[in-house]
């Protein structure tokens, strides 16, 4: 068995997805045949293959730093769920002094 | 004349000599669009208002003696993946729904500056995850050959409208076949370009070391029409390639004589129906009629591709969507208890089961200690990959093989089974993992069905590609065929 339920929950976690208990055992399930299939490549001798990251090899592009176009904060704050002046607000991070 | 049965190429011709009007080619085709889409889920966002002043605009220029362009009023429409400025784009995701962009991605943007008229946005796997179209968030597509089947994925609502006539040509992108199999499937010709032809500014990310940006259209000469417009350097996405863009249509009449296509003998294997190894032999032996010469190539580390590109694609969409967390744009879950609650929720009520299924995957792979046995040793089988096919390219000019393994499948015939759904892609997978070009055009029918013939190029050789697919095209009249529609 490639995956255990347990991994799956700590995956999921890791991932930021709070997942149903029915979606944890479909996720284990489907999981562990996906990664029985890429068990494949094991199989595979890759003794001093270099890796491939992009398969064009580029160059690093370099170009001057300079002030170029600029989103207007109203466009940027537009499509904030919630928003405080000109700023995003989510749950408060970390706690207030009189607090702790 | 039906006005939604001509090729783009026709119909900027038409526009720009004023044998008819943007504004009438526009028209037609949203009309056709309101008569057919309610059945066939195409599109998930039609903007009449601003096709139509497009349009007049366009009959503007062309009244007072400018030129607008090579696409001049040609009506398109874009996979719902490209960013537009003010119009709706969601990936097709409920976590992007209600999103309307600050900003243009450069795809469309060279589109419209060319003339195009956008009609809308089209139907898609939600986050471009699929290969059926059966993922959206917003409902399926039906083929138009036959609507119990899918139309392909990704790109399915792209492949669907350009077969049905409601829209000229359309946009899609490629991770892994998304443009070249539902491009088969629904009989039209896509393109997936080289790395790095086309700029991917203003397109969402999937995966972002194999996502490639190309057209979906009717005729050969369309798809070379609408690379010369969209692809070239672009100093908003450092992955452009610099290289002067050709004028691929050039490559149209050159005819096949001379030409090299390799055979994969690992392509003609079991998993294959009959109707299609059969319909791609015949085009293989028609180029040949045509002057090109078949030689049997090996492509041997072909059965390891969709093992290497599920850790990659997957790997990379974790990341990449690790961006949608409810803090600055789209859904946000209500009433959070804290900002790890936040973000748990916002993801769980915003992504569907094969995003969650592919972020699980990838954020597996990736985790800590993991690292080297799966996303190092797939890209070592990427290397290896690539040198089959430089290999091959010793012996040959292009390589021909089927697109899709089978015709088509019906709605429901995989979703219970991710892993067979990944199979789909078996022809497609290494022209991504590789970087290479690859197109698919009709060569034949099962049933009801089309069946697509992919070639795939050396890195840049676009114009190879186009050279035979012009010939095949020219004696040849699968790409005529269209579906019976209301």
């Amino acid at each position: 068995m490639p995956i255990t339920r347990k991994e799956v929950e700590e995956i999921a976690l890791l991932a930021r997805l709070a997942l149903s208990e029915a979606e944890i055992d479909l996720y284990t399930r489907q999981l562990g045949d996906i990664l029985g299939y890429i068990e494949k490549l094991r199989s595979l001798d890759t003794e001093g293959v270099e890796a491939t990251t992009h398969a064009v090899p580029m160059d690093c592009t370099l170009r001057e730093d300079e002030l170029g176009e600029r989103l207007p904060v109203e466009d940027a704050l537009r499509a904030a769920p919630r928003r405080a002046e000109n700023f995003f607000e989510v749950p408060r991070i970390i706690a207030a002094h009189d607090e702790e | 004349m039906n006005l939604c049965e001509r090729s783009a190429s026709e119909l900027s011709a038409l526009i720009a000599r004023r044998q008819v009007s943007a504004r009438e080619v526009t028209r037609a085709h949203l009309d056709r669009i309101a008569t057919l889409d309610r059945e066939l889920g195409c599109y998930l966002l039609v903007d009449q208002a601003g096709a139509l002043a497009r349009a007049e605009q366009i009959d503007g220029l062309i009244a007072r003696g400018l030129d607008p362009g090579p696409l001049a009023g040609v009506p398109v429409a874009l996979k719902d993946i490209f960013v537009t400025r003010g119009i709706e784009t969601t990936c097709a995701s409920r976590i992007l729904k209600g999103w309307r962009p600050p900003y243009e991605g450069t795809p469309s943007h060279r589109l419209r500056e060319a003339g195009a008229v956008l009609l809308g946005k089209l139907n898609m796997d939600e986050f471009a995850m699929g290969s059926s179209n059966e993922n959206s968030g917003f409902g399926p597509v039906r083929n138009p050959w036959n609507r119990a089947y899918v139309p392909g994925g990704s790109s399915g609502g792209s492949a669907a409208a350009v077969a049905a006539g409601l829209c000229a040509a359309a946009l899609g992108t490629d991770t892994g076949g998304s443009i070249r199999q539902p491009a088969a499937l629904c009989g039209v010709v896509g393109l997936k370009p080289t790395y790095g032809r086309v700029s991917r500014y203003g397109v969402v990310a999937f995966a972002s070391s194999l996502d490639q940006v190309g057209p979906l259209c009717r005729t050969v000469e369309d798809a070379a029409l609408l690379l010369e417009v969209i692809a070239g350097p672009d100093p908003r996405d450092a992955t452009s390639i610099a290289e002067p863009v050709p004028r691929y249509r050039d490559a149209l009449g050159q005819g096949v004589a001379g030409l090299r296509l390799g055979i994969p003998k690992e392509y003609f294997v079991a998993g294959i129906e009959a109707e299609v190894e059969q319909a791609v032999r015949a085009a293989i032996r028609k180029l040949e009629s045509l002057g090109a010469r078949a030689v049997e190539v090996s492509l041997p580390h072909t059965e390891y591709g969709i093992a290497a590109y599920y850790i990659l694609a997957t790997a990379e969409a974790s990341s990449n969507l690790a961006r949608y967390d409810g803090v600055r744009f789209g859904h946000r879950a209500e009433r959070p208890v804290d900002l790890l609650d936040m973000y748990c929720r916002t993801r769980a009520e915003g992504f569907g089961p094969e995003v969650k299924r592919r972020i699980m995957l990838g954020t597996y792979v990736l985790r800590a200690g993991y690292y080297e046995a799966y996303y190092g040793k797939a890209q070592k089988v990427r290397t290896l990959i690539r040198r089959d096919f430089a290999r091959a390219f010793e012996q040959c000019d292009l390589i021909v093989t089927p697109t899709s393994p089978v015709a088509g499948f019906a709605l429901g015939e995989r979703t219970e089974d991710p892993l067979a759904m990944y199979l789909a892609d078996v022809f497609t997978i290494a022209c991504n993992l590789a970087g290479l070009p690859g197109l698919s055009l009709p060569c034949g029918m099962h049933g009801r069905l089309p069946i697509g013939l992919q070639l795939i190029g050396r890195p840049l050789d676009e114009a190879t590609l186009f050279r035979a697919a012009g010939a095949y095209q020219a004696a040849t009249d699968w790409h005529t065929r269209r579906p019976a529609l209301g």
